[in-house]
């Protein structure tokens, strides 16, 4: 079977997200509460524009906005949340493959939306 | 019969220049076998298919102000000339999405879609139809375009082809949603299998580029409810350049913009505009074409494609326009 560059790339991040796990928040027994990550959206940018996170571990992404709704994508996370400006947003992740990935802004907020985006690093 | 029934669905298209005209039924496809399949569906399927062609433009962004492009609405007046100059006239053309730029001043947002509708009411088609980008209807949950254009999703039949508009942008979100899902599949329980259909949407159904919001995140669902039918094609905008795209049975064309363009995305990192040529204000704003692949294989689905880009040579004071054929893409 031949594959195109397109098909080979949806195949890859399908099976990325496979490697990743993301979820409500929970904490397991005897463990310490997972770190927080603060993350505020704001036309057009995230802040910070990069954040490190460690393989296997759980934390809890604090997203908020300072203006509009905004949203939160990232496909190999499997994260699609709106982020609204009324209340903070917490996700727990929990990666499991290290790797660079993009977070875009999927919820239009004006003119340069399209260039909304953050870095999240796998380590 | 299957195989027939994919050449059925051959989309013809001619150079424009800018934009992309499809005809709908080769003429080739009146006479011998491929005349006795049209019979065949025309039974099936209700009105039988007709020869006609349609345009596709997207992306005017009437009221955007450069960088890249400081021309404006240059580009989607000259595609209504050429439009108008077609030796054969459409019956239809149909816009993509993004017709206007967005802003968040009502007034100026209403003032740019006024002209939309007096630039494109210029187009001598007898039928134009719309859906909305999320420069449109992404900031006010499509209130005004609804005020201006109607209903974001809906259908409609001509020459035996039935044709879906989708919105995937009104929700703010790269999305069709639950409703309109169950929209599509009462819509599209009347038809037969092989009824021709041709979906126009915004954004793409499937993850072409989802870092540059590339994509429509339930496409999947939309493409799962198409499923069953034998004779699809799926024409969007969004990206600011032509792509062919094919799954399973069914086939997707992006049209280039009539504002700037977006480079390839495996070849760059950024999203960003590719820069305007003042000596080229037109390049990279050209057509992509789509026309019966001349050998009438019918074993698989036959579609050939040239890209033609338009300079604007013409535009700059120079007589005649320099259309560039580049190799198909495709």
């Amino acid at each position: 079977m031949k594959f195109s560059g397109k098909r080979l790339l949806s195949i890859c991040l399908i099976i990325a997200g496979y490697l990743f796990v993301a979820g409500p928040v929970s904490s397991p027994v005897n463990a310490q509460p997972p770190r927080i990550v603060e993350i505020t959206a704001k036309r057009f940018g995230f802040s910070p524009g990069e954040i490190i996170l460690k393989k296997n571990e759980t934390v809890i992404l604090r997203l908020r906005s300072e203006d509009v709704t905004h949203g939160f994508f990232l496909r190999a996370l499997k994260l699609d949340e709106d982020i609204s400006p009324d209340a903070p947003t917490d996700i727990a992740v929990t990666p499991t493959t290290a790797g660079t990935f993009t977070t875009i802004c999927d919820h239009f907020c004006g003119a340069n939306h399209g260039n909304m985006k953050m870095t999240i690093v796998v380590e | 019969m299957t195989s027939n029934r994919r050449s059925f669905m051959k989309i013809a298209g001619t150079a424009l220049g800018i934009g992309v005209l499809y005809q709908a039924v080769p003429a080739a496809a009146l006479t011998g076998e491929a005349g006795e399949m049209f019979r065949f569906l025309g039974k099936r399927n209700g009105e039988r298919v007709t020869p006609f062609s349609f345009v596709q433009l997207s992306d005017a962004h009437v009221g955007f102000n450069g960088p890249p492009d400081p021309l404006g609405t240059k580009a989607f007046e000259r595609a209504v000339e050429m439009v108008n100059a077609l030796p054969q006239r459409p019956d239809l053309v149909l816009f993509t999405g993004d017709l206007t730029h967005d802003t968040e001043d009502k007034d100026v947002h209403a003032q740019r879609m006024k002209q939309f509708k007096e630039i494109s009411g210029h187009l001598n088609v007898p039928l134009i139809k719309c859906v909305a980008g999320e420069h449109d209807a992404g900031l006010d949950n499509s209130a005004l375009y609804r005020e201006f254009f109607g209903e974001t999703y809906y259908s409609f039949d001509h020459r035996g082809m039935h044709f879906i508009a989708l919105d995937n942008v009104s929700q703010g979100k790269p999305k069709v949603g639950a409703e309109q899902l169950e929209w599509l599949k009462k819509d599209l329980s009347r038809f037969s299998k092989s009824a021709p259909i041709v979906v126009f949407t915004h954004r793409p159904l499937f993850d072409l580029k989802p870092e540059w919001e590339w994509f429509t995140s339930d496409g999947d669902d939309v493409m799962n409810v198409l499923a069953p039918y034998e004779n699809v094609t799926v024409l969007y905008g969004h990206i600011h350049r032509d792509d062919a795209h094919e799954e399973g049975h069914v086939h997707h064309y992006a049209a280039k913009s009539l504002i700037f363009a977006f480079p390839d995305p495996a070849k760059v990192a950024d999203k960003k505009p590719i820069p305007f040529d003042k000596d080229l204000p037109f390049k990279n704003l050209g057509i992509r074409v789509v026309e019966a692949n001349a050998k009438g294989s019918t074993s698989e689905r036959s579609i050939a494609i040239e890209d033609v880009e338009l300079t604007a040579r013409e535009f700059m004071g120079i007589n005649g326009v320099q259309q560039i054929l580049k190799e198909p893409s495709m």
